[in-house]
This record gives structure tokens, sequence and C-alpha cells, in this order.
């Protein structure tokens, strides 16, 4: 191992080969190319008003600049890219999810203030009063509209097939209907969705969309801006107040309109995680299962692996590779594959698991409708699914295990079981404990099993969020945030920050008992 | 080889191999099944292993060719398998590529260089490692939601997304690499440096050459994990014509209407390539694993 002093390798005076001049201008071009990228979209989102986004791309423009610019730095650049990734892959999402778990982010609560007032502002309503009759009149292959107002003003639009869809349609003054044959109600419900697209502009400029199957009225903007910030509603006169502690536009009586946009909330949703009946209980109950799946699945994949690897370390067997092979499958075919293929065979009709128990015992467990059947279930999957590492993990530790020592205990009169128990797990326990840590966070974390198998059902009865008997922590994170109609990524957030502190404190304690040297 | 046999190996023997056989065709059941459903006929028959009534029906559907039935109706994928499996790959090598470059690069220097900083980067990269993505996806959704509106193709629901999220698992390949180069001689690259290589050129011209083997494992261990990454690109992918393998294959057995047979097909026609490619390079990908999970 020799270190490099990196700043010495590149030549600071310019090259006498064309070819590597040109490659370096190249490289040159390219970071600056990129730094103005990012820059850019530093501009783009702070004019949004994202500014975490901003800051990102920010800190990332600048460490690139700095980093291929100062020639101190020369080592960093090898590195540079990689970090970059991780940062704004996994450190910032990181640092993101803990920022909006103290927000009311959520489908309701999506955009910002400013696209939210502005959504009120294009929102319309049809006056009435103004309304004009249709009727819809065919002559030949061009069918025209004929508007006609309740003071006796008379419109005719031009032909209905010369308007592009989205465009409007211009009207006409006219004295009486036109020439041709009027078509009914029917025919009018047969071009129903044609006439909603349609929008028509009466000679002094007023839009008029379709109002009912019988008139076309004019749309009014519904919300006029006051200068305090307030919008007030046309139609009836009460203003709306924007509440900037819960991020929504309230009438005076107090009631909410959606959609409202983020704020910060403080602590709420750890509140409700913690002090919420509906949502503590399955939150608790989700919790305790997630720990005992985890532990369990250690324990299955380990019993089930360390057993076969002795046996499969004993000198006297014959054909080990094969049975290696065979043995290292599930963890060979995709994970995605085999629990779909799991979920098929548990299928409580027509699945071969139940054919077979029917057969055997004239029972048909209900795997997926019974908690602790479907709890069942996913141990026994997960083991099928898991034991294959800690085979091979095992398998890897035991050679290491000097071969006196079963020599000794030969020659004491012990046999297979005692070397097992005395000597193999003794000694490979202690270089396992770090990976066995790391499993079992792999486990708590264990997604795509529940997703795939369960979906997390059968549900908790009277839990307030998407919640299910199966789910782990994380599949509930996720059914909160994207499956739920609510959406609540703040809550989603403050639960996936626990699970963080969890997270953070195996990886430090499997640091500490594995010992790594950097 | 013991010095001291008991007289009772041969029962052992047996036993073992019994025990060893029991446990592996409780194993293997399962993927043989499926292969067998694949090639009965209709989505629900049950039956033996072997297919009573042989109909290549799935696998038509499986590989997009609509199948005619006896009585003449005529049957249309219900997904496009091959579609999702070619997304799945474009995906997997575009990020399998760009994960081995960064990681290459970034090996050598934690391998070779001495610089400020590395402590502290090697450790923190190996705690963030341990941090799942699924955690995160609110965030990850978030970002890539409002880059799509300044970046064509970095947006929800495209591959470049997809690609550009798996960056985000370095850390384990930057480990394998940097182990393996840690178990290289230096001083091939010394005598290059001292005949006036760059850094960058001792690299490039002596150590990549050498490193090949370590660059294919990880390519390969890149690529198996991009195929299987499902919580990502559930969420990053929307549309059916979009998704990746492991997104769509699960909608085969969605609860009110499931396709035992045609999943078989599927999950056998883009299973068994993966399966093999893992059992071939086993040797190596299960050393790259555990000598990664080993050291920490």
């Amino acid at each position: 191992m020799f270190a490099t002093n990196a700043s010495r390798g590149l030549p600071r005076h310019r090259s006498r080969y064309p070819a590597e001049r040109y490659t370096r201008w190249a490289m040159r071009g390219l970071v600056g190319g990129l730094v103005v990228a990012l820059l850019w979209l530093v501009v783009a989102f702070h004019l949004r008003g994202q500014w975490m986004f901003a800051l990102l791309f920010l800190v990332l423009a600048a460490g690139l600049a700095v980093t291929f610019t100062r020639r101190r730095l020369m080592s960093h650049r090898y590195v540079f890219p990689a970090l970059a990734g991780m940062g704004v892959f996994v450190i910032f999402p990181l640092l993101y999810t803990v920022g909006i778990s103290f927000s009311n982010y959520s489908s309701t609560n999506l955009l910002g203030e400013e696209r939210v007032r502005a959504q009120f502002l294009a929102r319309t309503y049809q006056a009435e009063g103004q309304a004009f009759d249709f009727r819809p009149f065919r002559r030949g292959e061009t069918v025209r509209l004929f508007l006609e107002a309740e003071d006796g003003r008379a419109l005719i639009s031009a032909p209905l097939a010369t308007a592009e869809a989205g465009e409007p349609l211009a009207l006409d003054p006219a004295a009486a209907p036109p020439a041709g044959e009027p078509l009914g109600m029917r025919e009018v419900i047969a071009r129903r969705d044609r006439l909603q697209d349609l929008v028509l502009t009466t000679p002094d400029g007023v839009e008029l969309r379709m109002a009912g199957l019988r008139s076309f009225a004019p749309l009014v903007p519904r919300y006029r801006e006051n200068p305090d910030g307030s919008l007030t509603d046309l139609r009836d006169g009460h203003s709306l107040i924007p509440d900037r502690d819960t991020g929504f536009f309230v009438t005076e009586a107090g009631e909410r309109l959606t959609p409202g946009w983020p704020v910060a909330v403080g602590s709420d949703n750890y509140a409700r995680v913690l002090f919420d009946e509906d949502v503590r209980g399955p939150f608790l109950q989700i919790f305790v299962w997630t720990f005992a799946f985890a532990g369990l699945t250690v324990v299955f994949t380990l019993a089930v692996g360390f057993v076969l690897a002795v046996l499969l370390q004993w000198d006297q067997l014959r054909g080990k590779g094969l049975y290696r092979t065979l043995l290292i499958l599930p963890y060979a075919v995709p994970a995605f594959i085999s629990i779909l293929i799991f979920k098929g065979m548990f299928n409580q009709h027509y699945g071969e698991i139940n054919l077979i128990l029917e057969g055997l015992f004239g029972i048909r467990p209900e795997w997926f409708t019974d908690p602790w059947l479907a709890r069942t279930m996913l141990l026994i999957v997960n083991t099928w699914l898991g034991y294959p590492y800690m085979l091979l993990l095992c398998m890897g530790l035991i050679q290491s295990i000097p071969r006196d020592l079963f020599e000794a205990s030969a020659v004491d009169g012990g046999g297979p079981l005692t070397n097992m128990a005395k000597i193999t797990l003794p000694l490979i326990l202690r270089p396992l404990t770090p990976l066995l840590i790391a499993a079992f966070a792999f486990n708590f974390n264990n997604f795509v099993l529940i997703t795939l198998l369960t979906g997390g059902s059968p549900d908790i009865i009277g839990a307030s969020t998407p919640a299910g008997t199966t789910d782990l922590l994380v599949s509930y994170t996720y059914r909160i945030a994207f499956q739920d109609a609510g959406q609540n990524f703040g809550l989603a957030a403050a639960i996936a920050t626990l699970i963080f502190l969890l997270v953070a404190a195996l990886s430090w304690l499997n640091l500490r008992l594995s010992k790594v040297e950097v | 080889m013991a010095m001291v046999q008991p007289r009772s190996i041969r029962a052992r023997q047996l036993g073992a191999h019994l025990a060893l056989l029991g446990f592996v065709a409780l194993v293997v059941f399962p993927l043989l099944l499926v292969i067998s459903i694949s090639f009965r006929e209709g989505n629900f028959a049950s039956g033996s292993l072997i297919p009573e009534r042989f109909s290549l029906e799935h696998w038509s559907l499986a590989l997009g060719i609509p199948w005619e039935r006896v009585d003449g109706s005529v049957v249309q994928p219900p997904f496009p398998v091959m579609l999702w499996l070619w997304n799945s790959v474009k995906v997997a090598v575009a990020s399998s590529l760009l994960i081995l470059l960064l990681s290459t690069t970034s090996a050598y220097a934690f391998a070779r260089m001495r610089f400020q900083g590395k402590g502290p980067i090697l450790k923190g990269m190996l705690i963030f490692q341990m941090f799942p993505p699924v955690l995160s996806l609110v965030a990850l959704y978030a970002l890539f939601d409002r880059l799509g509106d300044f970046v064509d193709g970095l947006g929800i629901n495209t591959h470049g997304a997809l690609i550009l999220a798996s960056l985000g698992g370095v850390a384990l390949h930057i480990w394998t690499i940097k182990g393996y180069f840690e178990s290289i001689d230096g001083s091939l690259e010394e005598a290059a440096m001292v005949d006036g290589a760059s850094t960058w050129q001792a690299f490039r011209h002596i150590l990549l050459p050498l490193s090949v083997p370590i660059l294919m494992v990880v390519f390969i261990l890149a690529f198996i994990m991009s195929i299987m990454e499902y919580p990502m690109a559930s969420v990053l992918l929307l549309d059916e014509d979009k998704l990746t393998l492991a997104v769509g294959a699960q909608q085969y057995l969605a609860d009110h209407n499931q396709r035992w047979g045609d999943f078989a097909a599927a999950a056998v026609l883009s299973g068994l390539p993966i399966t093999l490619v893992f059992l071939l390079c086993q040797r190596w990908i299960v050393g790259g694993l555990t000598a990664g999970g080993v050291k920490g």
C-alpha cells in the first residue's frame, strides 16, 4: 500500500500533445457546463420559492466548482461524483424527510400558497340570468347552434365542425333561427362531450360555456383578490381569509377550503403518532410486529442456514457442490418473482398449498384473511428467501475454524451435536453478530416482501390511517404516503424519521461491533 | 479428515442425505411448480407436476403473441411483459454502468490516496448505506416531481429518474472495489509514476486492466440489484408501458383478477435468465457480498 501525492501527478504546464490538451479542455468545458446548468436550476427553484431544492443544487454546484478548480483537492475529484450521488439521493432525501415531518405536506396541501391562490383566482362560475337557451340546427353536413337570451337577443354560431378542440367558436347576431332541421334532445345528449368542450364568444367578447342540456351561460371569475391578501367570493360577497398557521383559506364561518398549501405545523405529526388514539394503537401494534418479524426471521434463517452449513461442511458427505447449488436457489431467483410465486401458492381458493393441505388433513387455512396465519405465512416465506444468505455466511465462517478443535473433540468422545453446539456455534457467533444486526435491520425494513405478498392486509379495524396487521413500519409509512386517499406525507415522514433513529442506532451498533478499519 | 471415526458413520451419512434431499425438495418445489403451471392449460388448473393437458398458451402470451384457443377465440396478451423486461434491462444496464464508473474512480482514491476526511467519509458511507430508500421515498418523489418541471427526462414517470436515483447505492460497490484494489500491489503504479505517468494515467493504464474481474462482478451485482429494485420504481413509474418488470409482474396477481398461469410463464421467462446469471457468477458474487459484509 502506498499513497500518491496526487497533485504532483498532473503537470501544471501546457501539454505538448494536442490530443491531451483537447481532452483537458473538454473536461474543463464539461465541468463548467455542469456548474452553469446547476446554477440555472438553483435560480429556477429559487424563483419557485422552493429554497430547500435551491440550496441543494447550490451546494452541489459550489462543491463541483471548488473540487475541480483547486489543485489541492485533486484527490477529491475522484471521490466527488459518487459522494454527490449519495448526497443527493440518500442524505438530502433523509434531511428533507425530517423537514417534511414538521409540516402538513399532503395531497390537500401540495402546492405553494401563490399557486393555491392562483388556482382559486382561476375558478369561475356560470352567471345565471345571462344564460342563453340553445338549439342545434343541421343543414346538410354542418351543424350550427342557435342561441336565444331571455331578453330576446339571438345569436348564431359558426359551423361546429370548423372549430378545433378547445378553440373558441365565434357567434354572430341573428334575427331568426337558421335554415335546416332542429336537432332533438337525444342528439344533444349524443354530442354532449363535444358540446361541453365548446367555448363560444359573443360579438362583445364574452365567453360562453355549456351550462346544461338546454343552455349556454357566460363564465365569470368567482374570486377577487383584495389588497390584504384575502379573497372575496363574488357569488355571495363572503370573504376568504388565508390562515397561515393551518395553510388553508378559511371562510368567516371557520370552514377550510381545499386545496391548502404546506406550512410548518411544529411537532403535530409526532403528537399524532404518540398521543392520538386512532393512530397510536395501530402504530404500536405495527411496531411490535415489526420487531417480532425481524427478530424471528433472523432466528429462523440463522437456524436453518447454520444447520445446513454444518451438514455441508461434513467431509464424508458426497455431492456437496450439487446440494449447495440447489440450496442457494432461493437466493438466485429474483425476490419479486419468488414472492409472487408464494402469493399464488398460498391462495386460499385454488393455491397448491391449500390443495395439498386439504388432501392430507382436510383443512383450508385462510392465509390472507386471518392475521396470525398471514404472519405465519410471511415468516415461512421469508425464511425460504433468507436462509441461503445465512448458509453462505456460516459456510465461510466454519471454514476458518481450526480443524484440530474437532479432532480433540472426537478424541474426547464428542459427537456431531456436541461439536455443533460447543465448538462451531460459539466460534462463529462472534464474527456473525454484526451481520446478524445488518440482517435484522434489512428485515426490519423488508418492504418488498410485505407489499408483494400481503400488502399489509388484513386491515386493523378502527384505524384512521391505512394500517394492516401484517404491515411493517416501512410499508405502513409507504401506505400513508402513497396509498391513502389523503396522502399524508407529513405523518408518513414523522414515522419515517422515527425509523431513521432506530436504523441509525442499529447501524452505529453494527459499526462498533464489526470494528471497521478505514 | 477426522482420524477417529465412529462406527455409525454410514447410518449418519444416509440420514444426512435424506435430510438434505427432503429439504432440497421443499425448497425447489415452488420453482418446479411454477414451471409446470406455465405449461398447463387455463389460469386455474391444478394437477400433478407434469402437466396433463399441455399447452403453450401462457408462453405465447408472455412473449406477446396473441393465442388462438381450440374453440377459435383469440386471447390477447394481458400485459406487455417483453416491454417490461426491456425497460428493466435498459434501466439496469444504464444504472450499472453509471455506478461502475463512479464507484471505480472513488474506490481508487480511497484505496490509493491520502486525503482529508477519508476515514469519516468511508465510515459515513457505511452508515448511510443502511438507510433503506423506501423511507425517503416521499422526498425522492418530491425531488423528481420538481426536477421534472425544469429538466425533461428526469421527472416522475421517466426512466432517467430511476437510473439517477440508483446512484444512492454506490457505497456498497465502492467498498467492494476498494477491497480488491487494496489486494493489488501498488508497486506497478509506482513504477509507472516514476516514469512520468500521471495519477490518472497510472489508474487508467495500470490498475484498471488488472481489475477487470472485480469490475465484472460489480457490474453484474449492480445489474441484478437494479432489476430487483421495487420500491423506487413503484413510486417513480406510473404508466403501464414505462413499468419495470419488478413493478409490473405483480399485476398478474391483483386481488380481483388473478392470472396464475399467465404469471407463471412470465415469471419463468424473466426469472430464468437472472437466476442463471446469478448461479454462473455465484462464486464471485457471493464472495463480493459476504466479503463486503464481513468487513462491515
